[in-house]
């Protein structure tokens, strides 16, 4: 298929074109490639944020609050919602979009709702596509909210440049503060339904967190470390009301405060390097993937080799090891 | 090889309406066969239905209409749709739709027409014989 067409048309700004091209995207991994190797030199300008919490938190509804601000700025705001795939149907109910009623007829906004398709992590497999796609659209701002997680989902913060995490009060005790996984991948922290009771109990359990994890804190000039993103910067942590809008502006602040940071510090370069090779490592996955699965299924001496562990003369260890000599790769 | 094609579609309720349990039932009994479907819930303006349609890209529309207000609202979503070029994709309207109205709805492009007590494989198959694309 030719896409050279909603190509032109997307870096036009056609909404429609990038309604189309997140859908190939999406749907075939051969046209990914083909589409974003055409638009990669556009991409690079936009600002992604990305917003994760367990479910029910509010982050539809905190998004649609936050994007009202960022479109008020003058800004062009994409967004992409992910809910999860059914592992029983692979069928997927996508309700994000309920929350976010006041922005639909908004000229600099762009929602697009996703699937995981079965994706661990938080995001889709397309992820990292669509928010180039609507980067070379022209967002300056690409807000991604990430399925409703539990503790270990962390893909996010290895897409996003800034990851604000929600929660709520009464959901949890001090001991869900000093576990790993999600609490520790945070920038800001943001208690949201700030009205209800227990909000600042809340905010002083996440503090009193961040205390102890100051005592382990490298050298800030150290950008060896693998994720300086993270080790270098003390997260943040203020709570609002998205149905309000309440203490909005003290967030943006924090988050204007966050990309300073990353620029200042130079702990950007960092991130783009750790961005760029986990995305390469995921092709590299699929494609090779791919590749040894046909292998295995096709290949007669491998064939052999399945034969000689059957019969309990090879181990699958060695195996492995025999099949990738044969691919070259040792 | 690489295609995961799923079939996705946008149920939604136009108009000033707000019985939705069937909107609901509906989105569900979708996704159980294996649809990808953006719920957007009540009170969407023909506006935002052809903007979500824009954004989203669904392959089906379903208007879910029980306030009587289908003769005017639908024909007007559908001109919308098509003065952005959206010509492939397949718009059905169920819910409370007389008789008497069908044939003008169908002149409009409109299809189903779906009522209460339906069968939800039927509508689940429905769905799967009349995509455009």
């Amino acid at each position: 298929m030719d896409y050279s067409n909603f190509i032109s048309q997307l870096l036009k700004g056609n909404p429609r074109a990038v309604a189309r091209l997140i859908t190939f995207v999406e749907n075939d991994i051969d046209a990914a490639e083909e589409i974003i190797n055409s638009i990669y030199e556009y991409t690079g300008k936009a600002y992604i944020l990305g917003i994760t919490g367990a479910p029910g938190t509010g982050k539809s509804t905190f998004i649609s609050t936050l994007t009202k601000f960022y479109v008020d700025e003058g800004k062009k705001v994409g967004i992409i919602c992910v809910d999860p795939t059914s592992p029983l149907t692979g069928g997927a109910l996508l309700g994000d979009r309920i929350r976010m009623k006041q922005n639909f007829s908004l000229k600099n906004v762009f929602i697009r709702s996703m699937a995981n398709r079965g994706q661990l992590g938080g995001l889709a497999r397309a992820t990292e596509d669509v928010i180039k796609i609507l980067d070379a659209y022209g967002c300056d701002i690409i807000i991604i909210e990430t399925v409703g997680v539990g503790q270990s989902e962390v893909d996010i913060f290895k897409s996003a440049q800034t990851v604000v995490v929600l929660l709520v009060p009464g959901l949890g005790d001090d001991i869900q503060a000093i576990k790993s996984g999600i609490m520790e991948i945070t920038d800001i922290f943001v208690v949201n339904k700030m009205d209800f009771p227990g909000a600042d109990k809340k905010v002083a359990e996440i503090k009193q967190m961040l205390e102890f994890r100051n005592n382990y804190k490298y050298d800030s000039k150290d950008l060896s470390v693998k994720y300086a993103k993270i080790e270098l910067w003390t997260p943040e942590i203020t709570k609002v009301n998205s149905k309000t809008g309440e203490n909005f502006d003290e967030l943006l602040k924090l988050i204007k405060k966050h990309e300073l940071f990353l620029k200042e510090s130079g702990v950007i370069s960092n991130y783009m390097k750790n961005r760029i090779t986990n995305e390469t490592l995921q092709i590299l996955k699929h494609k090779l993937t791919q590749k040894i699965e046909e292998l295995l299924t096709s290949n007669k001496e491998i064939g052999e080799y399945i034969n000689q562990a059957i019969q309990k003369s090879l181990d699958p260890y060695s195996m492995a090891n025999l099949i990738i000599k044969k691919l070259g790769l040792n | 090889m690489s295609t995961e094609k799923k079939i996705k579609v946008l149920v939604c309720k136009p108009g000033l309406d707000g019985h939705d349990r069937g909107a609901k039932v509906l989105a569900r009994a979708l996704r159980d066969a294996g649809m990808e479907v953006i719920y957007t819930g009540i009170h969407q303006t023909p506006d935002d239905v052809v903007n979500t349609v824009i954004q989203e890209d669904p392959d089906a529309v379903m208007l879910s209409m029980l306030s009587g207000a289908h003769n005017a609202l639908c024909p007007l979503i559908m001109e919308k749709l098509k003065e952005h070029g959206i010509d492939d994709v397949l718009v059905a309207v169920g819910g409370i739709i007389p008789d008497e109205d069908k044939v003008f709805l169908e002149n409009h492009g409109l299809k189903g027409f779906y009522g209460p007590g339906t069968n939800l494989k039927t509508i689940v198959e429905f769905v799967k014989n009349n995509l455009k694309r």
